[in-house]
């Protein structure tokens, strides 16, 4: 018996090893909750407590390493790419100046919509508190779509908190420790999120695949659904606020593994690939935080400007016709605040007439430059002229007070109305 | 207690290596394979731990030190995904088993055999992963990706001839 166990113990210790890791496999797979798929839900306690001790091991390393190559980094960045920093600056203020006319824009129908949307009882989650986390390292494997950020339960994340770039939406956190977090990316094949396709209304569920690509496939085909359409978060899953962006449809494509529904394939907004900065979304709430109100209330501030400003104009000069009018209002969105272009582009006026001024002081209506109003559209002849006429009536100072009407005048009154037979 | 002669293979090649680097180069190993996807997301085509599996198993030329080295690297690769612990484990486990076995056929020294070791054990991983996931863990989601697996297998046999190279000079003739 002795001389068996010693002849075949390499096989024998192999097997015991594989038998014992099918065990804990079985120990550890989790029955999916409400849908969700094992890999995304957190680990047990007995198995966090495994994770725990080989990411201790392994991420105070990562987290050295990144902070030495971001420490170069900022090095590089403050003394010697400032070079470039009043260009930027300049074009900083020209993009902030673009984006409060945009606001402005798009401030009347946010106002209507959350009124429509008070009306329905819908419920709006606004996102109020964020923790912005650095990546410092991933799974190591393209089966696992993990990273992991340098923030953890001490910074007040939980598993379950979604988390978002500026671009759009990332993933989740998976396992929190204490001083890091696990997060699962949206290309996981284990993750999952309620989406809308933002056209067509449509509502769907993104999963990632086994090759990391982000699909909807829990729908059938249908003709209004085309590439190019934005896909944003439906927060339907309670994870992922709602309108979050996911990203666009790269692709439109018959599933053939799971007939007759299709395979839409998701361009993620988030480059998956190149995360360095995330924002785990820790807080959210029913209400609009403050700072948004204050910036809501300031945009639809300057919308009701523009729109006066606007009406100013069209009441005044009803007759003009500003050629780049009708390009700027498509330009800014169909508010209809921005039937004047020079209103509309925000470039400096006479905000009491409405008109724009050249550098003379002078009133310039399109037209040629240096020629005050040669933009003015030409009177047309009339054809049976009357006392309201141009030039058919005198000045006011040639006038004599009981003095007979002139000629021409007569001669207008006498002759036959078109429309009074 | 079975007796070498003075000309046999294990005899003459088997070798031992440091403590200090049995345990300090498959870590390195996992920690690249951690840090560098992150700049650089095509290094998820290669494999570092394998190749570390592989190197120490066919060196050692012991398949119960193979199978163990094999499933303690593939744990720490495990504690490091969102999979249960026991998937990369059990896969690096029976690799190190067979390389470790394979080591006393075949002259581990030369290069073509090196690059054709690493070749033919990254498809077998490849194929051990789908088995794990697909059979044993029941995910639907994993599918077979024969020309990604393809890609995979030729880039990790590249990149082990300097590792190999590398560690060689850690070798300890027993």
């Amino acid at each position: 018996m002795d001389s068996f166990f010693f002849r075949f113990r390499n096989a024998l210790v192999l097997i015991v090893i594989v038998l014992l890791q099918v065990v804990a496999l079985a120990v550890q797979v989790q029955r999916p909750v409400d849908g969700a798929m094992p890999g995304s839900i957190p680990d047990g306690r007995k198995i966090t407590l495994l994770r725990r001790w080989t990411v201790a091991l392994v991420t105070p390393v990562e987290r050295l390493v990144h902070g030495t190559s971001l420490d170069t980094r900022q090095v590089w960045g403050n003394y010697i790419d400032l070079r470039h920093a009043r260009q930027q600056n300049a074009e900083l203020k020209q993009e902030i100046t673009r984006l409060r006319e945009e606001q402005a824009a798009f401030a009347e129908d946010a106002a209507q919509g959350r009124r429509l949307e008070a009306i329905l009882g819908f419920q709006q989650k606004y996102i109020t508190k964020t923790v912005a986390a650095q990546v410092i390292g991933t799974s190591g494997t393209d089966r696992s779509h993990v990273l992991y950020i340098d923030k953890g339960s001490s910074d007040g994340l939980r598993p379950n908190q979604a988390v978002i770039t500026p671009y759009g939406v990332v993933g989740k956190l998976r396992d929190v420790f204490a001083h890091n977090a696990q997060l699962l990316l949206i290309n996981d094949s284990s993750s999952g999120a309620g989406v809308l396709l933002e056209q067509t209304r449509i509502r769907g569920i993104i999963r990632g695949t086994s090759s990391g690509q982000v699909q909807i496939n829990d729908l059938t085909p249908d003709s209004r659904i085309k590439p190019g359409e934005e896909v944003v978060t439906s927060g339907g899953d309670q994870v992922f606020p709602r309108g979050l962006p996911v990203g666009t449809i790269e692709s439109i494509a018959p599933d053939p593994l799971h007939q007759p529904y299709t395979a839409i394939t998701i361009k993620p907004a988030a480059d998956l690939n190149r995360l360095e900065e995330v924002l785990v979304i820790t807080g959210t709430s029913t209400t609009m935080p403050a700072q948004a109100q204050a910036d809501a209330a300031q945009a639809e501030a300057t919308a009701e400007e523009n729109k006066r400003a606007a009406e100013v104009l069209a009441e005044k000069l009803p007759s003009i016709e500003d050629p780049s009018a009708a390009t700027n209002a498509a330009g800014t969105g169909a508010n209809g605040t921005a039937a004047n272009g020079s209103v509309a582009n925000g470039k400096p006026g006479d905000a009491a007439s409405g008109k724009p001024l050249d550098t003379t002081g002078q009133n310039l209506v399109g037209g040629l430059p240096g020629v005050p109003n040669s933009g003015l559209p030409k009177v047309q002849p009339a054809l049976h002229p009357d006392r309201y006429t141009p030039g058919s009536t005198p000045p006011a100072a040639d006038l004599q007070p009981g003095a007979p009407e002139p000629k021409a005048l007569q001669d207008s009154e006498s002759s036959p109305k078109p429309d009074a037979d | 207690m079975p007796e070498h002669s003075y000309t046999s293979r294990a005899e003459l090649d088997q070798y031992a290596f440091r403590p200090v680097v049995t345990v300090l180069a498959p870590l390195l190993c996992i920690l690249l394979q951690a840090m560098l996807p992150k700049t650089w997301s095509k290094f998820n085509y290669v494999d570092l731990p394998l190749i570390a599996v592989i190197f120490f198993a066919v060196a050692r030329r012991n398949p119960i030190t193979g199978t163990i080295t094999g499933t303690v690297i593939g744990l720490l690769q495990d504690g490091l995904t969102n999979h249960p612990f026991g998937v990369f484990g059990i896969a690096k486990g029976i690799i190190g088993y067979i390389a470790a076995s394979i080591g006393f056929t075949v002259d581990v020294d030369n290069m073509l055999n090196r690059v054709l070791l690493n070749f033919g054990f990254s498809l077998v991983q490849s194929g051990l992963l789908y088995l794990i996931s697909r059979r044993l863990l029941a995910d639907p989601a994993v599918h077979l990706q024969p020309v990604h697996q393809l890609i995979c297998a030729v880039v990790n046999a590249l990149v082990a001839v300097p590792v190999f190279l590398l560690l060689d000079r850690f070798k300890i003739r027993e």
